[in-house]
């Protein structure tokens, strides 16, 4: 229902003809039997990046386009029916977003190789299996010139052959946000480790278990409120672009079900024509319509930094959470047994949709954002 | 300045000189403005409200001059609706009529019937209600059997209306009349116009289980209506009762009469007992009102995309149903969550304090959101058939 600027239309009508030319459920589904490190292919990144998908929300000056947040939210739409794996949220999202809001000679110089693909640039924000991204137990102190960094982090969504990474830390008390070269500063030394996190979706997540890591002074790329700020923001705007990866699993699931339930033949008729069925696809529209909105107008938000962007996007994230959740799991429902099948897709929709719920907070701790922020 | 910076300027001027002060205070359901023959004031303020903004077309901001209303865009609607929201403005007048009837007569009516109905729904000279449930009809409306005989001039009415809203209250009917019995059943209905006090016409109050009657049973005995107030053609009342029933439920699901009132969370913040992080003890209540809030914030999103998609220009046909099932539902929720917060003092019965308050009338009569103006289960029917093309 939403009108879409002429913009964001032909941004949109791009990336729907390439993925289902180049990037369909079959290529996700080669990858995951033919499994790489990267998760990715490789090849297909940089065609995305040619495409301007990592540039979207870095300005014109260093390589970006500009278009926002609410243009990357259709892409993420677009990634999730597609299932396509590729480094969107980890780089052209969270780490340009905070590299954009610090500014200064880290987004000068590393700007524009985000948005070219040349750099892939991940970000660790989560410790324990739980999202708490204020509870951060991983310590950086001053060693002269340069700071010594301890801790373990998980969850580093393309960690595993980063190019760089973004480390939140803790200095003298206050939040911090790390750059960190992990093949060079950190993990020439043989105290620090990287190992992939092999998780249900086949994508590629790294835990790091950093110990006497000594990155240059130059590392620091903000602490403080500065930090938070920018940090923040990131959260704010990876939330909501991750709600809508998730909304596109979610339509892609309705849509492929309302084709079942119009073809697959029971007791003489499509079982389409049973109310049954019928109610329980019509209520998954609805919440999907609802949700749809609600991330479009969170997306927006952020885009605008109006003040409610952060409730919207906490709002969008749970509400997201749900919808998929319902979405994945009528579809298995409605197919009846061929639903269980690997060789059908929902096994595939379902365990991304489970990973991307918990990915930057689940439903929970999205809603116990939104209560505390009312003080109830 | 911008033309539409104007308009925003004048009207929030005039707004501050003329809102009365009464008039922007919250309201309880009896001190809603429905206008009608007979209506009587709650106060001065109540009517001059109504007055100054008929005077302007104002409650009926954009039908054209001609027939009572101001002619105003669609950005200009909402500048309108925003500065009245702003200052907290009560309605200056609820209304059948400008919801429903007006809707479907500037889209059926003749000019003549605009010309003389229109102007009086916009000043709220008239109330109107709608003759559409029959006993045998709920659902399955159009199976409804209430008859108009063709009597040369005129149509003789026989037959009974259920669940009609305030017809012991309304001055005319609009009401659905099977004219051509020999049609399959969609083909012989009508829409005809009548007086409330055309003789033959009788309504009785039903009582309902929140001890209000906001609901009649409304009886016809040989009611001549003259054949000039029929809308449209002969048999083409199907038509445009499902043109009316989507303005119906866009209204029923968007109204801020189930959205407003009470806000669970700062209702919440108020009554529940917290600890000494200022949470809420009861943390299973605590819960669902998070689940609630955030199914909320989502219908919220759902209607302000709605209005942004009608503005443009776009008919929202069938998907007014989405809006009423998810409305409606949403609003069962939230009243029995209103219910939980209170707990015993809730339960306090209506009688005892004040029914339009009491959040027992509320939850109760709110049982019947998913009901009236068709079900969920119908809305759900209607969706699976005209956005999802499920197979029937």
């Amino acid at each position: 229902m939403e009108i879409l600027s002429e913009d964001h239309q032909m941004l949109l009508d791009s990336a729907t003809g390439y993925l289902a030319k180049n990037q369909p459920v079959s290529a996700f589904r080669a990858l995951r039997d033919a499994p790489t490190d990267l998760g990715y292919d490789p090849i297909a990144y940089r065609k995305m990046a040619n495409l301007g998908w990592m540039g979207l929300v870095l300005p014109e000056k260093f390589g970006g386009s500009e278009f926002g947040f609410r243009a990357a939210g259709l892409i993420a739409e677009q990634l999730g029916r597609n299932l396509t794996a590729t480094p969107f949220l980890s780089s052209a999202i969270l780490s340009a977003t905070i590299l954009n809001e610090v500014g200064g000679e880290f987004l000068a110089n590393w700007g524009e190789k985000i948005a070219s693909g040349e750099v892939l640039v991940a970000v660790a924000i989560d410790e324990t299996a739980k999202h708490q991204p204020n509870d951060i137990q991983t310590k950086a102190t001053r060693d002269g010139e340069s700071y010594l960094i301890a801790g373990d982090k998980n969850f580093v969504v393309d960690g595993i052959g980063a190019d760089r990474l973004i480390v939140t830390a803790m200095l003298e008390g206050e939040l911090a946000l790390f750059w960190l070269d992990p093949m060079e500063t950190c993990f020439a030394n043989s105290c620090c480790r990287i190992e992939p996190q092999q998780m249900i979706d086949h994508r590629n997540y790294a835990s790091f278990h950093l110990e006497n890591c000594h990155p240059s002074g130059a590392a620091l790329i903000a602490k403080g409120e500065v930090a938070q700020y920018a940090l923040d923001k990131a959260l704010c705007a990876g939330r909501a672009v991750v709600a809508a990866e998730q909304l596109g699993i979610a339509r892609e699931c309705l849509a492929r079900s309302i084709e079942y339930l119009s073809t697959r033949k029971q007791f003489g008729v499509n079982i389409g024509v049973f109310q049954a069925l019928q109610h329980r696809l019509a209520h998954l529209y609805c919440e999907i319509e609802s949700t749809a909105s609600l991330i479009s107008m969170a997306l927006s938000a952020v885009d605008e930094n109006a003040k409610n962007a952060e409730v919207l996007s906490h709002a969008a994230k749970a509400k997201a959470a749900k919808t998929s959740r319902l979405a994945t799991e009528e579809a298995v429902q409605m197919h009846g047994g061929i639903g269980m099948t690997d060789e059908m897709d929902f096994g595939l929709f379902m365990k991304r949709n489970r990973v991307l719920t918990e990915l930057l907070g689940d439903a929970a701790f999205h809603m116990d954002w939104l209560l505390k922020n009312k003080k109830i | 300045m911008t033309d539409i910076e104007t308009f925003k300027a004048e009207v929030r001027a005039w707004l501050a000189d003329n809102c009365p002060p009464e008039m922007r205070l919250p309201m309880n359901d009896d001190e809603i403005c429905w206008g009608g023959r007979d209506f009587s004031f709650a106060s001065d303020a109540q009517r001059d409200w109504l007055h100054i903004m008929a005077a302007r077309g104002w409650t009926v901001p954009t039908w054209q001059t001609a027939y009572g209303g101001a002619g105003l865009n669609g950005d200009q609607q909402k500048i309108l609706a925003d500065e009245l929201k702003r200052i907290n403005a009560r309605s200056p007048l609820e209304s059948f009529g400008i919801s429903m009837l007006g809707p479907a007569l500037l889209e059926f009516g003749s000019e003549a019937q605009k010309q003389h109905y229109l102007p009086k729904i916009a000043r709220g000279e008239v109330r109107w209600c709608q003759g559409y449930s029959e006993p045998n009809a709920g659902s399955d409306l159009a199976s409804l059997q209430t008859k108009g005989v063709d009597d040369g001039e005129f149509f003789v009415v026989s037959g009974q209306k259920i669940w009609t809203s305030y017809a012991n209250k309304a001055d005319w009917i609009f009401c659905l009349v099977r004219t051509e019995p020999d049609e399959p059943k969609h083909k012989g209905i009508s829409f005809l116009l009548f007086d409330m006090k055309s003789e033959g016409v009788s309504t009785k109050p039903i009582k309902l289980i929140s001890g209000d009657s906001p609901f009649c049973e409304t009886f016809f005995d040989n009611v001549k209506v003259p054949k000039t107030q029929i809308v449209g053609e002969r048999g083409q009342g199907w038509s445009i009762a499902k043109y009316l029933l989507t303005h119906e439920r866009e209204m029923i699901g968007s109204s801020d009469l189930l959205l407003g009132g009470v806000d669970v969370c700062s209702h919440a913040h108020e009554v529940m007992k917290k600890d000494k992080t200022d949470q809420i003890i009861d943390s299973i209540t605590r819960a669902e009102i998070g689940n609630f809030l955030v199914d909320e914030m989502a219908f919220n999103a759902h209607m302000q995309m709605t209005k942004t998609y009608m503005r443009a220009g776009n008919q929202l046909g069938a998907r007014s149903a989405e809006l009423k099932y998810i409305g409606t539902e949403l609003n069962k929720t939230r009243q029995s969550l209103l219910m939980s917060i209170d707990g015993a003092d809730a339960l306090i019965s209506a009688a005892k304090t004040n029914r339009q308050t009491a959040k027992s009338s509320h939850w109760l009569r709110s049982k019947g959101n998913s009901i009236e103006g068709g079900t969920s289960e119908i809305m759900l029917s209607i969706l699976s058939k005209a956005i999802l093309k499920l197979p029937s």
